[in-house]
């Protein structure tokens, strides 16, 4: 039974369900010790001295491990996997970042020491014996204001705090086309700093074996691969024969746990220091402070018209915080992840984006769920809404009016991308039809009747995902490969184990995968065992993140499957004695054309494990082949999305009255899990718009919203029914045709929020405002501009 | 200070001695092996940790397991009958209501809490009472559709699954 395009249910349910998962915190290994951080309480001091003789002496505490300690030892740094040059041709400022500070801490949050006890109380208590010493200096928090003259100096190794002044697209074309115009719209906005805050805490788990000289660790990871690579090559020295990495069960990532963190590191260390496992959890006050945020980007943009409202050039400029270290993709996301999306779903012929990365004293910023793409989305979205505002034409039209045409593709934009497929118009119409579009003004006028001011907001995007073909990233900065691997294990009875390099921490692979396994090799569902997480058991793989594992990971198997298929051609050709080119497979069958002689995948497999009438002279026995799968391009998911705000006047509340997304995802394999991914990014793009904000003191770079007390988090009763729909059109360079659908909600919805509610704002002359809108923020709106609302 | 105590967790009786400042979440996940309950914050916010105590949904880091001496407790790990689902923990399946499941089983609980005080709940009920359980991945929508579709079951009612989803 084909399973392909059907909402199966999630086979990894039954664990989550009934408590049997098995997330990093809920192992615990033999004669484990406790490991407790102890973190910089100051944005920018000097470490003056460490006293740490009472916490050492401590009840239960085994070892308590400096800085000094580690770098003494050979610990290296944490390196960073992507390289940015500036305009000059300069490489980026990539200052040391110590595992655990040595002698400066630079943001609140960053480790300074480690104790290691028998219990965690035990650590935590002693904790609180060790003094600190520290010289407190200026620090520089807000990423403009650290960019002027005479601003603390947060690296010595990035002079004036920046990383690199990098540019994209030809300046002088866009000048050319600014000078043509007939119209010039200017909009200046922030993108507000945010926490990933997957629900799961980081945690991690180090071990050592003294009788093998093997290390492991588990931990929270998106891409366990990567982690050991990073950690054993640049940090620890370990070889990888003689290091494990296990990423378990993992409760959300969202980009933050894509990273390599000091905590894994230090007790992967540890544990070859005190010879006993030892495990460390976050508490979510550390999470706050530690794990990478995301977004923090200040733009101005300019975009030029000409007399039939069709875009003739687009000029940005932004200053994007990387925080006191580069963290692992940290420079790739306000550049390539960026300024190459800034076409959007337009013909715009000429662009230049220009991007100042700065160093400050917050915690490290890094990809989180869209990750460069929902920053670009926002920029050109907004412009595009305040220019249909300013010539005084429907928004939907001015968009209509610009987008790609469908015969267009392959369509090569002038900031480096080379779409394949879509049809923006399409799927832009089937959002307005699914939003009533038309019939707005009825439903603003009795909003209005009701005390609530009532906006539409539109918002399409466009996404680069599978990422990505590796030449290309290298090309860019990328120290990694962008390739994923698969291996597909037929087993002597005919069921099998897929090996994949991809990692779900939430996405559904056990099941989607499965499906993909099942209708190809004609087998049933339950008989696929999906594995992952595991350096010891699957391939070399780059793991999950920026909606790659089914464009990427899924092809991988694919090619291992048709490796499989050959193989199993051959083997079937052998035992019906037949020509290899006259046997086709079919539905789970080995098939002799235009004969009824068929041998099962099942009989194949056996014949292949136990090759007693065998081509020996032409085939190794087994059925088990490995493919590594990179990419040809990008895939270009896109979509339209359409938000219905009210504001209360009164209180400055904003609900979300409707939201209508409308995507293009290539195929789709589980519709069920692609539903589930756009609710989810919808969240947290809805979040970002209304709710989230990360906020340190300016002054004192003390973190203000570190626990959910102060960090709006998106509850169930700020969100709305989701009404979804998807045009599909295949991408054109991977056999499954399939896009990606995990960043697309966050991408959308941000610029769609905002569009409405400028929108509702609009009779008080409101052209702009920044994310996030909260009441308060609304109320304070609705007093300065009351006046135009009294008159109307 | 150490001190024993005695309750019943999931029908059964266990003893464990623990510190005064154990609390009963520690004592689940730490003593007891039972790891279903999940720690998401530290500010007694996130509900990724509700059991029930003697039939009310409560948070257990905002407990001590002192003073859970004595009474009964279920957790997530209590809910199913044997290999069977509970209606709730089904509808969850049928809905696609869990992501990555660290907050499934705080919100299976307080579901069960909900429907046990209201076993007919509008979908904003639902979203109302959910206010003490975030949850990251799903964006609530099949949460919601879930809590509806569980609480139909255990009315006695056989809705039609929202999403047609098919059995594998």
């Amino acid at each position: 039974m084909a399973t392909i395009g059907t909402p199966v249910r999630r086979r990894e349910d039954y664990r989550f369900l009934t408590g049997g998962a098995t997330y990093t915190d809920d192992i615990n290994r033999p004669g484990q010790f406790y490991a407790y951080i102890l973190r910089s309480p100051h944005a920018h001091a000097r470490i003056a001295g460490i006293d740490t003789a009472a916490a050492q002496q401590a009840p239960g505490v085994v070892a308590l491990y400096t800085g000094k300690d580690m770098a003494g030892d050979g610990v290296g740094g944490l390196p960073c996997g992507w390289q940015i040059h500036s305009k000059d041709g300069s490489p980026m400022a990539e200052p040391p970042h110590p595992v655990l500070a040595v002698d400066r801490v630079r943001y609140v949050g960053d480790p300074v020491a480690v104790v290691i006890a028998g219990t965690l109380a035990q650590a935590r208590d002693a904790a609180e014996l060790a003094n600190v010493e520290y010289a407190e200096e200026p620090a520089a928090i807000d990423s403009v204001a650290a960019l002027r003259p005479g601003a603390p100096q947060v690296n010595a190794e990035a002079p004036g705090n920046l990383c690199y002044d990098w540019q994209l697209g030809d300046l002088p074309a866009v000048e050319a086309a600014f000078a043509k115009a007939a119209r010039i719209v200017k909009l200046d906005l922030v993108n507000n700093r945010l926490v990933p805050n997957a629900m799961e805490p980081r945690a991690a788990i180090g071990e050592f074996n003294r009788a093998t000289g093997e290390y492991t660790l588990y931990t929270t990871s998106q891409n366990p691969h990567v982690i050991r690579l990073l950690m054993g090559a640049f940090v620890l020295h370990i070889p990888e024969a003689r290091l494990r990495v296990v990423a378990p069960d993992v409760g959300g990532g969202f980009g933050s746990k894509i990273y390599h963190y000091p905590e894994e590191a230090i007790v992967t260390w540890a544990a070859g220091k005190v010879h006993r496992p030892v495990k460390w959890t976050a508490e979510r006050s550390e999470s706050f402070m530690s794990d990478a945020h995301g977004r923090d980007h200040v733009t101005h943009v300019e975009l030029a018209l000409d007399a039939q409202a069709k875009f003739l050039g687009l000029k940005v400029s932004t200053v994007a915080n990387m925080g006191a270290y580069l963290s692992t993709f940290a420079p790739a996301i306000p550049t390539y992840l960026y300024g190459t999306l800034l076409a959007g779903t337009y013909t715009t012929p000429a662009i230049y984006c220009e991007t100042k990365a700065v160093f400050t004293n917050t915690a490290p910023v890094d990809a989180y769920r869209g990750a460069g793409r929902p920053e670009a989305t926002f920029v050109l979205e907004r412009v595009v809404d305040l220019a249909a505002d300013e010539i005084g034409m429907d928004p939907a039209e001015l968009r209509r009016r610009n987008f790609i045409p469908k015969d267009a593709y392959p369509y090569q934009t002038p900031v480096a991308l080379q779409y394949d497929s879509g049809d923006y118009g399409a799927t832009s119409e089937l959002a307005l039809k699914a939003a009533d579009y038309q019939g707005f003004e009825a439903r603003r006028r009795d909003a209005m009747a009701r005390g609530k001011l009532r906006g539409i907001g539109i918002a399409t995007y466009i996404e680069a995902c599978g990422i990505a073909p590796s030449a290309v990233v290298g090309s860019l900065g990328a120290r990694a490969g962008l390739f994923e691997s698969a291996a597909v294990r037929v087993h002597p009875t005919g069921s099998v184990s897929v090996l994949t390099g991809s990692h779900s921490h939430g996405q559904g692979h056990e099941t989607t995968f499965s499906q993909l396994v099942a209708d190809t090799l004609g087998i049933p569902i339950e008989q696929v065992e999906i594995v992952h997480g595991d350096t010891a058991k699957i391939p070399y793989g780059m793991g999950t993140y920026g909606s790659r594992s089914l464009a990427v990971g899924g092809t991988a198997i694919v090619k291992a499957m048709d490796k499989v298929i050959a193989k199993g051609r051959k083997i079937a050709a052998h035992l019906l004695e037949a020509a290899e080119a006259d046997v086709e497979f079919k539905d789970g069958k080995f098939t002799v054309a235009g004969t009824d002689r068929s041998k099962t995948l099942g009989d194949v497999a056996l014949t292949a494990y136990v090759p007693h009438n065998f081509p020996h002279d032409e085939l190794e026995p087994g059925l088990d082949e490995t493919a590594f799968y990179d990419p040809k391009n990008f895939t270009f998911p896109s979509g339209a999305h359409i938000a219905e705000v009210e504001i209360d006047i009164e209180t400055g509340q904003v609900a979300v009255v409707n939201f209508t997304a409308s995507d293009d995802f290539g195929r789709i394999i589980n519709p069920l899990i692609v539903a589930g991914q756009v609710h989810g990014g919808l969240a947290q793009g809805i979040g970002q718009a209304l709710l989230e904000g990360c906020i340190y003191d300016k002054a004192s770079g003390q973190l203000l919203t570190g626990s959910y007390n102060d960090y709006a988090m998106p509850r169930a009763d700020d969100l709305p029914a989701f009404a979804l729909s998807t045009n599909v059109t295949l991408c054109t360079h991977n056999p499954l045709g399939v896009k990606g659908c995990g960043e697309a909600g966050a991408i959308g919805a941000p610029a769609a929020i905002t569009n409405a509610l400028v929108d509702a704002l609009k009779p008080l002359g409101v052209r702009h405002l920044d994310m996030p809108a909260t009441p308060e923020k609304m109320w304070r709106i609705i007093q300065q501009h009351r006046t135009p609302l009294a008159a109307e | 200070m150490q001190k024993t105590v005695s309750l019943t967790v999931n029908g059964k009786p266990v003893s464990a001695t623990v510190e005064g400042r154990t609390l009963l979440v520690q004592l689940l996940r730490e003593q007891l092996g039972l790891t279903g309950t999940h720690v998401g914050c530290d500010t007694s916010q996130c509900g990724a940790c509700v059991v029930h105590v003697d039939g009310e949904a409560v948070k257990a880091c905002t407990l001590l397991a002192v003073q859970a001496d004595g009474r009964s407790v279920l957790s997530i790990e209590g809910v199913a009958t044997g290999d069977t689902l509970h209606p709730m923990q089904e509808a969850f399946r049928n809905n696609h209501a869990l992501q990555c499941g660290f907050c499934t089983p705080g919100m299976v609980m307080s579901a069960l809490d909900l429907v046990k005080n209201n076993p007919n709940p509008t979908e904003r009920e639902i979203r109302e009472y959910l206010e003490g359980n975030l949850c990251r991945c799903t964006g609530y929508h099949n949460i919601v559709l879930a809590i509806a579709e569980g609480a139909a079951v255990m009315r006695g009612e056989t809705p039609a699954s929202a999403h047609g989803a098919a059995a594998e």
